[in-house]
């Protein structure tokens, strides 16, 4: 497998949240707004491309029982760190995902990557499905952000379109993330992944 | 590696070590920053709520086992108002904490929700400027108005479909008047309906506040 074709196996063919659906409780959380939706998929995709290049690199020190146990405190120690970082340099994105931050932690996208791929795999190779994995989860929940945020509160990212008394606010509310993403998980098997 | 029990709590012991040891390290790094970015993100928000001001003073007081913190500002030797920072548990998301900003004479100067969890586009029209929870109290008199939204039987709009949040809103900044009697001592000028009781209980709670500090 070549290096690009883990880096767009990880959007299209493997995307996390289309196709693998993995990690849907942080997709149906965060996606209100399209800014909110891509604070997420980049704050998970730091910790994904962290947590799979120690993982790798450590994975033969690992005893096989252990593993999980081991992984999850490599990943928490990323996400803690992730954390501080962004309370004290970027306050304002953190103001605004605030408590979805610590949950990257049980995000099921990078213990299931750690597992399915870094434990088996190189350190470059694992990083890059880091990346992949990453943009298709960033993408995803931009796209549904995007799309929520649209139709619910008739904006984009903030900008209002001056049509938000037009729009019905269930799609902004958690029935709406539902039915957002059922139909984009249908567009993109049809038309994207073929 | 194979799974014996030594081989296992080695690994696990020096993974957790070695992970505890970056956590610190981040930490000690970022403390001071993060310090740093909340006070001023503090000082922000007095400013925001207060007409213009030199210094100001920070006194705590606990109200329903809540903190509640009163930032008094000065210019000069004049008060020129408090900076209430009060909050309330029963938002439709959770916790709200807003700073409120009276004059010295009671009136609702401004207010600023610092933080809140409610709805994208119901309940967060509380942030937005000139909403119709701040432009129902601002300027007003705060023993005068009973903080109850219309549905309660008071005089206060609330937020289209978000009925929660704005009792939650008002909750808290009726919550600030009751910090704002104590710390400015002005008990005896709010011998109104509502504001007479609100006293008698701030009062009574920050009294209990005191005493809990000295045996401290």
């Amino acid at each position: 497998m070549n290096k690009l074709q883990i880096i767009t196996g990880g959007i299209i063919k493997n995307n996390p949240t289309f196709v693998l659906v993995l990690g849907m409780c942080p997709t149906l959380g965060t996606t209100t707004s399209a800014i909110n939706g891509m604070g997420m998929g980049v704050a998970t995709m730091a910790v994904l491309i962290m947590s799979n290049l120690v993982i790798s690199l450590i994975k033969n020190l690992i005893p096989d029982k252990v593993r999980i146990p081991a992984f999850i405190v490599v990943i928490a120690s990323f996400v803690t760190i992730i954390q501080m970082l962004m309370q004290a340099y970027v306050p304002s994105l953190y103001a605004s995902l605030g408590v979805f931050i610590p949950l990257i932690v049980v995000n099921c996208i990078i213990l299931g990557r750690a597992e399915a791929f870094a434990s088996k795999n190189g350190a470059i190779d694992s990083m890059l499905d880091g990346v992949g994995i990453g943009l298709g989860f960033t993408l995803a929940l931009t796209a549904i952000g995007s799309v929520r945020e649209i139709l619910g509160s008739g904006a984009i990212f903030g900008y209002s379109l001056g049509i938000a008394d037009y729009m019905p606010l269930v799609f902004v509310l958690a029935p709406g993330a539902f039915f957002v993403l059922g139909y984009l998980m249908v567009l993109f098997n049809k038309f994207v992944k073929k | 590696m194979k799974s014996t029990l030594f081989n296992m709590v080695a690994v696990l012991f020096s993974i957790t070590l070695i992970a505890s040891a970056g956590v610190g390290a981040v930490n000690m790094i970022t403390a001071d920053a993060i310090a740093e970015t909340k006070a001023a993100a503090t000082k922000q928000a007095v400013a925001n709520v207060l007409p213009e001001f030199d210094t100001n003073e920070q006194s705590e007081q606990t109200i329903d086992d809540m903190p509640i913190v009163v930032y008094t500002a000065k210019k000069g030797d004049k008060t020129v108002g408090y900076a209430v920072e009060s909050m309330t548990k029963n938002g439709f998301g959770g916790v709200i904490r807003m700073m409120v900003g009276f004059t010295t004479d009671g009136k609702i100067n401004n207010v600023n929700v610092l933080e809140q969890a409610e709805t994208p586009g119901l309940g967060t029209k509380m942030c937005d400027e000139g909403n119709a929870l701040l432009s129902s109290i601002q300027g007003k008199n705060s023993w005068e108005v009973e903080f109850k939204v219309k549905k309660d039987g008071g005089e206060l709009d609330a937020l289209t479909a978000a009925t929660i949040s704005s009792r939650a809103y008002y909750e808290a900044v009726a919550r600030a008047y009751q910090a704002f009697l104590v710390a400015s001592g002005a008990k005896d000028k709010a011998d109104g309906v509502s504001g007479a009781t609100a006293a008698k209980s701030a009062s009574k709670e920050g009294n209990t506040a005191q005493e809990g500090g000295k045996n401290e």
